[in-house]
């Protein structure tokens, strides 16, 4: 007769289709072969068979167009910045940024360093950070494991805020980049 | 809908033999290895992304081309033997049709990817195109030595040429010619010694590179069906058809076992060893059956 339960909001359906979407992004994460500073060398231990990063259906793409994941691999230095963030255009939606070592998070040892960036989220969007210096291939695994967790909770969404935000990202990092020849719309 | 349950069925298995080739490949390794559903939930991540990359026409046909290409190639094909389940296109002469047919994808794919303007993609398709030249002809001159053997040139008389029992199948009537298709199968499949066209480390991906999310999804799903047509093709050709869908299944997959068995322990030829081998050895082969047919 009467109906205890809540009316079912309208979309229920998509939500759905949004969280199978999210569990496989998740689960087929596709990172771009492309190592900035000197925290890519524990990278490549993620595929061999000691560590074995396929597993988790995490797999190195040679192109950023097939690409879902950036890995900042350390410091990142001012005259890199401007192919990173080439690179990181290129890759389609929805994208992520791993920054690896306590160098993206506020300059590390490099801190006082005339060409290398401090805080590497004023420039792009970080999804996840791994500290260490330099992390470990099973810190670096550990950190995927939270991005996937954040992916499949919705809560990844660095590249929605570079959108939103272009202004801001574009205004720091042509503070870095002085001979700025990018087109301002690069994807 | 008989084309529906055979573009699907072999989609599915193209897609799941594809995850389960990882997991071979990954145990020779020693790793544990990706999921077998790893390739299905790979194909949804891609198509859902977002792309906006435009690089011209040809650019967005060539998917198209490709999965339009595997599925000619799949309905000219028996599936199961003696089944009207499954679309069969069957005509006399249509071997000769499939030799041709089974160039148009790859011709696509290599106007699209030479449309995307990427010198990988170019230097890839001219390897493809000298390396494609190379075994066409082996496999060619292997089936024209079965059909000229058994007097037919329909793919359904060549199978029902194979029915009497194991002795009957082509690969031991005609073991000279089996031998040059089959090496010829390992570039057709793109494995390892002559995986020139692919070449992960040195042209990064070759045709592919600047394919992404639904580009990419479709040209998945049209190799996953082009590889299970060509499993279909060389069964029906050298191992008596399938008469029923366990055989279908088994034989498929011991044959794709082959081609990644191989391709996980062999480096990688250069392109001029690859073409030259080819040209030589299973070529040879299949030439000495052909001449025993005839004489």
């Amino acid at each position: 007769m009467y109906c205890n339960q809540p009316p079912k909001k309208p979309g229920d359906k998509k939500e759905v289709l949004q969280k199978i979407t999210n569990m496989a992004r998740a689960n087929s994460l596709w990172v771009t072969a492309y190592g900035t500073g000197c925290g890519s060398i524990e990278l490549r231990p993620l595929g061999t068979s000691r560590f074995d990063m396929e597993r988790f259906g995490i797999a190195m793409r040679p192109t950023p167009r097939q690409a879902d994941v950036l890995i900042i691999s350390g410091y990142l230095a001012t005259k890199t910045l401007k192919r990173v963030i080439r690179v990181y255009e290129q890759i389609q939606d929805p994208k992520y940024i791993m920054a690896l070592g306590s160098c993206t998070i506020n300059g590390g040892m490099y801190f006082d360093s005339y060409n290398t960036l401090n805080v590497l989220d004023k420039y792009l969007p970080v999804d996840v950070y791994v500290m260490g210096c330099m992390p470990r291939p099973e810190a670096i695994i550990d950190g995927f494991s939270l991005l996937m967790k954040k992916i499949k909770e919705g809560r990844a969404v660095g590249w929605k805020h570079y959108r939103e935000n272009l202004d801001y990202y574009r205004e720091n990092q042509k503070q870095i980049i002085k001979n700025w020849d990018l087109p301002d719309y690069n994807w | 809908m008989s084309i529906l349950l055979t573009v699907v069925t072999a989609l599915v298995w193209g897609l799941l033999l594809g995850g389960i080739s990882r997991n071979v490949t990954a145990k020779i390794h020693g790793r544990v290895g990706p999921r077998v559903t790893q390739n299905f939930i790979d194909l949804w991540k891609l198509f859902r992304k977002t792309s906006s990359i435009h690089h011209g026409g040809m650019f967005w046909m060539a998917p198209l081309f490709r999965i339009t290409g595997a599925i000619a190639v799949l309905l000219m094909v028996p599936v199961v033997v003696g089944h009207n389940i499954n679309y069969n296109m069957s005509f006399a002469g249509d071997i000769f049709l499939l030799l041709y047919i089974m160039f148009f994808g790859c011709l696509g794919m290599a106007l699209g990817a030479g449309n995307s303007g990427h010198p990988y993609s170019v230097v890839a398709i001219s390897r493809g195109l000298a390396q494609m030249s190379s075994y066409e002809l082996s496999f060619s001159i292997a089936v024209v030595a079965v059909a000229v053997g058994l007097h037919t040139l329909r793919i359904e008389g060549i199978v029902a040429a194979q029915q009497a029992g194991v002795s009957s199948w082509n690969i031991f009537r005609f073991p000279f010619a089996s031998a040059g298709a089959l090496i010829a199968f390992l570039p057709m499949q793109m494995a390892y010694p002559f995986s020139i066209v692919l070449a992960p480390q040195e042209i990064p991906i070759g045709p592919p590179t600047e394919y992404s999310s639904r580009f990419l999804s479709f040209m998945f799903s049209g190799r996953a069906l082009f590889s299970v047509a060509k499993l279909l093709l060389f069964v029906n050709l050298f191992f008596g058809g399938a008469s029923s869908w366990m055989a279908l299944f088994v034989k498929t997959f011991l044959l794709y076992m082959y081609a990644i068995v191989v391709s996980s322990v062999f480096p990688r030829f250069r392109t001029e060893q690859s073409i030259k081998f080819l040209w030589l050895v299973p070529t040879t082969l299949a030439l000495v059956d052909l001449v025993r047919v005839m004489l």
